[in-house]
């Protein structure tokens, strides 16, 4: 038996909300299946399970906001569950996405109010865009299979609000104090905003930064990636920050210190390199999901893994494991136009590196000055765990992955 | 094509990427990335997606021609296959 519980998503979580499990009880899952839904002040995750086995009865209903840690289900696994397997039919098919309208799955727990609430047939899809759109669930008229609530059933209810129904909507609401409380865009970039400044409240209070940075010649890389950009499709080609994470990834392999997490008065150097990858969210605020292994793709798939992650990021599709493990932080600021940026590290992490603006500037070399794109990179780092020399050492070691392109 | 048309098609690319802005409030001149906030990896999405629907190859030392309305709706006309 193994225990599903509410993970932490941040290093300031406390408690999160179980929006909606994607699974039913008696279902078989795998290590990795994405089984729930959970709601923190950084908005909706995916969350998977850890282990193999049968989902058991949900402990915690949809809707209900819990603390980290919480048991959420139970996880039976081993031959008592693979047993029971295989008694059962094949498991349907049909995506999660659509459970039967009328749940058989009666929640030991008194439900509140009517029935059980967050339990709509919906699919997840649906459900964020309800949240998106502050739409009452319980208020919309299913038109999908065995009446399941369709994104365009959303839509209309929300269109219809607009077209008049707004001072209902909005008498209603109090009184309408449904679990699944729909976070309008203010409300949503105001929780944003709590989250981040825990984070860095606690980094700043925490951790002694020091700071390092240096100048980069770019223009070997950026002369190479022109040359394979050019034999490239325009879906196919990649962008220089590509090359600047995987450099990254391969210095720390040099400099190892600086990948892991201070924890329990020791740093604790992690083998893996799971870089956090700041994205900048359009209405406003930051997540920094984890570009996986990053040593060990090839720019190909690294540029692949980035785009795929740039996109569920804007999308709130983000698994809660990729906003937890990451071992080290990239923040690229160029596109603003910024020249160098000293970072505040994301705890329990021990480094940061910063990029700025790739620029024509004036470079001297063997008595000669000429001109050369060129990028400042900067580490921000945990004295704790570090000191100035192998902070310095790693920089050294980035120059010196970026100036031989072909290898990365 | 007409003028008309691509102009649809670019107002298009830049509300999947921009969603909450207005393409039509862009005056020619202006710098679609800076006016948007539109980042690298974005920007290359919507030259992805004008490719797709124009069949326009942009090469990559060409991104700068297409920096403001004006001068991408003129690019692209220019090599419309």
């Amino acid at each position: 038996m193994g225990e599903f519980r509410m993970p932490s998503l941040g290093a300031d979580m406390e408690t999160g909300k179980l929006v909606e499990w994607l699974v039913t009880p008696g279902q078989p899952v795998q290590r990795g299946d994405i089984v729930a839904l959970v709601e923190t002040q950084k908005g909706l995750f995916e969350i998977e399970v850890f282990e193999d086995g049968i989902m058991g009865e949900p402990l915690v209903q949809a809707g209900q906001t819990v603390p980290v840690g919480t048991v959420l289900a139970m996880i039976s696994s081993g031959t008592e569950a693979a047993a029971r397997t295989e008694v059962q039919a094949e498991p349907p098919a049909a995506p999660a996405a659509a459970p039967p309208a009328e749940s058989p799955v009666v929640p030991p727990v008194a439900a509140p109010l009517a029935g059980s609430p967050g339990r709509f047939a919906c699919s997840p899809s649906a459900r964020r865009l309800a949240l998106e759109l502050d739409v009452d669930l319980a208020t919309v008229r299913g038109t999908g299979p065995g009446g399941a609530i369709q994104r365009s059933d959303i839509e209309e209810v929300a269109t219809a609000r607009k077209a008049g129904a707004a001072p209902v909507v909005a008498l209603e609401k109090p009184v309408a104090a449904a679990p699944i409380q729909p976070m309008d865009a203010e409300t949503s970039a105001a929780r944003m905003r709590q989250a981040i400044a825990a984070a860095v409240s606690r980094s700043n209070r925490e951790i002694p930064h020091y700071y390092l940075e240096t100048e980069i010649d770019l223009s070997r890389p950026l002369q190479w990636l022109a040359a394979e950009n050019q034999k490239r499709s325009i879906q196919e080609r990649v962008l220089p920050v590509a090359l600047m994470l995987k450099a990254v990834a391969k210095a720390l392999r040099d400099v190892p210190e600086l990948n892991g997490y201070w924890l329990e008065d020791r740093l604790q150097v992690k083998t893996e390199i799971h870089i956090g990858f700041a994205v900048a969210l359009r209405q406003g605020g930051l997540i920094s999901p984890a570009l996986h292994q990053v040593d060990r793709l090839s720019i190909d798939e690294l540029m692949r893994a980035m785009a795929d992650l740039i996109e569920r990021t804007r999308a709130g599709r983000l698994r809660g494991s990729e906003v937890t493990d990451a071992t080290v932080s990239v923040t690229n600021l160029g596109d603003r136009g910024v020249k160098t940026v000293h970072g505040v590290i994301y705890p329990p992490q021990v480094a940061l590196v910063g990029f700025g603006r790739i620029a024509e500037r004036p470079w001297a070399e063997g008595g000669m000055l000429g001109v050369r794109p060129c990028v400042t990179a900067t580490l921000a780092a945990d004295h704790r765990a570090t000191d100035g020399h192998q902070g310095a050492l790693f920089l050294e070691a980035l120059n010196r992955h970026l100036q031989l392109p072909e290898e990365l | 094509m007409t003028e008309q048309e691509l102009r649809s098609i670019i107002f298009a690319e830049l509300r999947k990427v921009a969603p909450e802005c207005d393409p039509a409030a862009l005056t020619p001149d202006e710098n679609i990335r800076e006016a948007f906030d539109i980042d690298s990896y974005s920007f290359l999405r919507v030259l992805v997606g004008l490719n797709k629907q124009t069949g326009v190859d942009i090469p990559e030392a060409d991104y700068g021609k297409l920096s403001t309305l004006a001068t991408m709706t003129h690019y692209l006309m220019a090599h419309l296959p």
